[in-house]
């Protein structure tokens, strides 16, 4: 993708998207709904074009073709199944409009539906199975082409919670067995975070970070990274002559001189302990609020006008005036994410 | 949740109606089916199938009715052939003026049937638009006379006239397909065309048998077209029906033609409602 742009009159929803997808990568797209990732895959798969940029597939150019052209194939978010042909039929739609032969047909179908674990149901028209069901024949309809790039909206949105975690891991491992790239687009920050090689987020029509989740967690390239995965404290900063200013914190840091601003997550804040680590951070706060979550709580803790929120071992036991410290390396420079609209 | 005066209320009056209005003529046109006329002209009590009989005896009668169903069907190919593409075209590619042109549809519904039925009669006519229009550009040197006063006439003008009534159920099958099943359907490498054949058409097929059953039953009954523009060999069974009741004065052999096209038209009616159901999928 190269300078992708898309503009609906004098809207624009996509602003110079540049992004390059490997053969057999897990890539998801991931931004809040408005962000443009939708029309993003649809620029992809050929049922929009785009204002201005250029797409390629290797050395074959691909915008300008229609869809019905295009090595891609696409898993809706609403499954788009024919709702007149029987869940093999369905499969097989792809294979006969380009008119395989009849035997190649069945045996690929069969397979396909096979890896999806649908074979049960192949006589049944989408009308009389389940959500998930129709999930699974909507993917076994798109792999069944065997196409360069799999393309998915959101397939998992419709799904109850704990179904769509068993999708997850199912999605995820189908599409190491099959190999072929997959473009995953999601407004869930943690699925995005189990499945994805890499995540592009995508923020008012423009890419604001492209890397590993791993890194997208614990190296956010802007602030706007930095909240929307996960929690974070955000903190601005002064640095002068080494030295780091943030309301009632310092810390030595390498960084020129100037105005800076920090992530720091919570899980990076404990009480204060015995170690003497040369940079560790201390402050002393007091807990406003402890909310429970599962295997950890998250605890807000003013510090003298500066509230930081804290990740610790869940515990029933109810904080009060604490010292928390962390270290000066855990706090990472962050952009600011300007306004856009 | 309704108060049982209410339901009342609400339920009594349409079922009076309906029974006034409907049932009650209806079972009065089987008992005089079933009837006579004597030989000084007045109806007989007596019940006989002499009516039956007469209608599959006389040729006049079964053939009129053959012809009015040939009618029919040629009114009812020609307005799918009109209204599908028309409402193909609306549907799917006429965009923003989508709205506009459906109005244009529509509208000529509003016209009195008369007028559009005598329209037609100052087009067709021997010194009418269409004639004038021929021979003012020598293409032919005598009027037509096949243009009015001729089946051609009569499926013509029901052709117009009721091609709206296809247009309207196909267009809202049409426009209930869900767009992104076109666009799978495309994703998965299908051609326009093929889109069409296997995806569209099929789900269009509930609106179709709508669509021909109203053009085939509403033209099949119809008796003011044939009247206007039939001349004798455009003649329908509608029309011997009317003359039945009125100068001949055989309400009982018209009321026997009336229940055989009845029944004629609910078993279409059951029929298409089947097929309907068969290729409905939501």
């Amino acid at each position: 993708m190269r300078n992708v742009a898309k503009t609906f009159g004098r809207n624009p929803v996509l602003r110079n998207v540049s992004l390059e997808i490997a053969e057999g990568e897990f890539l998801t797209i991931l931004g809040e709904s408005g962000s443009g990732k939708t029309t993003l895959l649809r620029i992809v798969a050929g049922f929009e074009s785009a204002s201005s940029g250029e797409l390629w597939m290797g050395a074959e150019r691909l915008d300008g073709q229609p869809p019905y052209r295009r090595p891609v194939n696409t898993v809706f978010q609403s499954y788009a199944l024919f709702p007149h042909l029987t869940v093999e039929e369905n499969v097989a739609y792809g294979l006969r409009v380009v008119k395989r032969p009849e035997h190649e047909v069945n045996q690929r179908v069969a397979e396909a539906l096979d890896k999806v674990k649908m074979t049960a149901h192949a006589k049944k028209k989408p009308s009389k199975i389940s959500g998930g069901q129709q999930q699974r024949v909507a993917l076994a309809r798109a792999l069944v082409n065997r196409p360069r790039l799999l393309l998915l909206d959101e397939p998992l949105s419709a799904l109850d919670a704990n179904l769509r975690r068993q999708m997850q891991v199912e999605l995820k491992s189908l599409q190491r067995d099959v190999g072929i790239a997959f473009v995953f687009v999601t407004h869930d920050q943690e699925e995005a975070m189990v499945m994805s090689d890499r995540i592009a987020l995508l923020r008012s029509g423009e890419l604001e970070q492209v890397a590993t989740p791993r890194e997208i967690y614990n190296r956010p390239a802007t602030a706007y990274v930095a909240q929307f995965v996960g929690h974070t404290n955000l903190l601005t900063g002064e640095v002068q002559n080494g030295v780091v200013r943030s309301g009632p914190l310092s810390w030595p840091t390498a960084l020129p001189d100037g105005p800076a601003l920090f992530s720091l997550r919570p899980e990076h804040i404990r009480l204060a302990g015995t170690s003497v680590s040369s940079d560790v951070v201390r402050i002393r706060g007091r807990v406003t609020q402890q909310a429970f979550h599962g295997a950890t709580d998250l605890v807000r803790v003013d510090c003298g006008g500066l509230v930081l929120v804290m990740r610790t071992a869940s515990s029933s036991a109810a904080l009060n005036e604490v010292e928390l410290e962390f270290s000066a390396s855990d706090a990472v420079v962050v952009r600011e994410s300007p306004e856009r609209n | 949740m309704f108060s049982r005066a209410y339901k009342t209320v609400v339920t009594v009056p349409p079922l009076v109606w309906v029974t006034v209005f409907l049932l009650v003529p209806y079972l009065l046109m089987f008992c005089y089916s079933f009837w006579s006329v004597s030989p000084s002209q007045t109806i007989v009590h007596s019940w006989n199938l002499d009516n039956y009989k007469e209608l599959l005896q006389k040729t006049v009668y079964w053939q009129t009715l053959l012809r009015s169903m040939w009618i029919a069907a040629r009114v009812m190919l020609f307005s799918l052939l009109l209204g599908y593409p028309l409402a193909y075209f609306l549907s799917f590619y006429a965009g923003r003026r989508k709205d506009l042109l459906y109005q244009l549809v529509i509208i000529p519904l509003w016209v009195s049937y008369l007028v559009r039925a005598y329209a037609w009669k100052t087009i067709l006519g021997s010194d009418g638009v269409l004639n004038t229009l021929l021979q003012y550009a020598h293409v032919t040197k005598h009027p037509l006379d096949f243009l009015l006063y001729s089946p051609f006439a009569v499926v013509l003008t029901l052709t117009h006239i009721y091609t709206p009534f296809t247009f309207l159920p196909i267009f809202a099958a049409l426009e209930h397909i869900p767009r992104n099943l076109v666009e799978a359907s495309h994703d998965l490498g299908a051609t326009p065309a093929q889109t069409f054949w296997k995806v569209i058409f099929p789900l269009s097929i509930p609106g179709v048998l709508a669509g021909a059953t109203f053009a085939f039953v509403l033209s099949l009954g119809d008796f003011l077209a044939p009247l206007l523009l039939g001349g004798p060999s455009g003649i329908m069974i509608s029309n011997i029906v009317v003359s039945l009741f009125g100068a001949a004065y055989n309400w009982p052999l018209g009321a026997a033609i009336s229940l055989a096209m009845l029944v004629i038209v609910i078993s279409l009616l059951v029929f298409s409602e089947r097929l309907e159901k068969e290729w409905s999928f939501s």
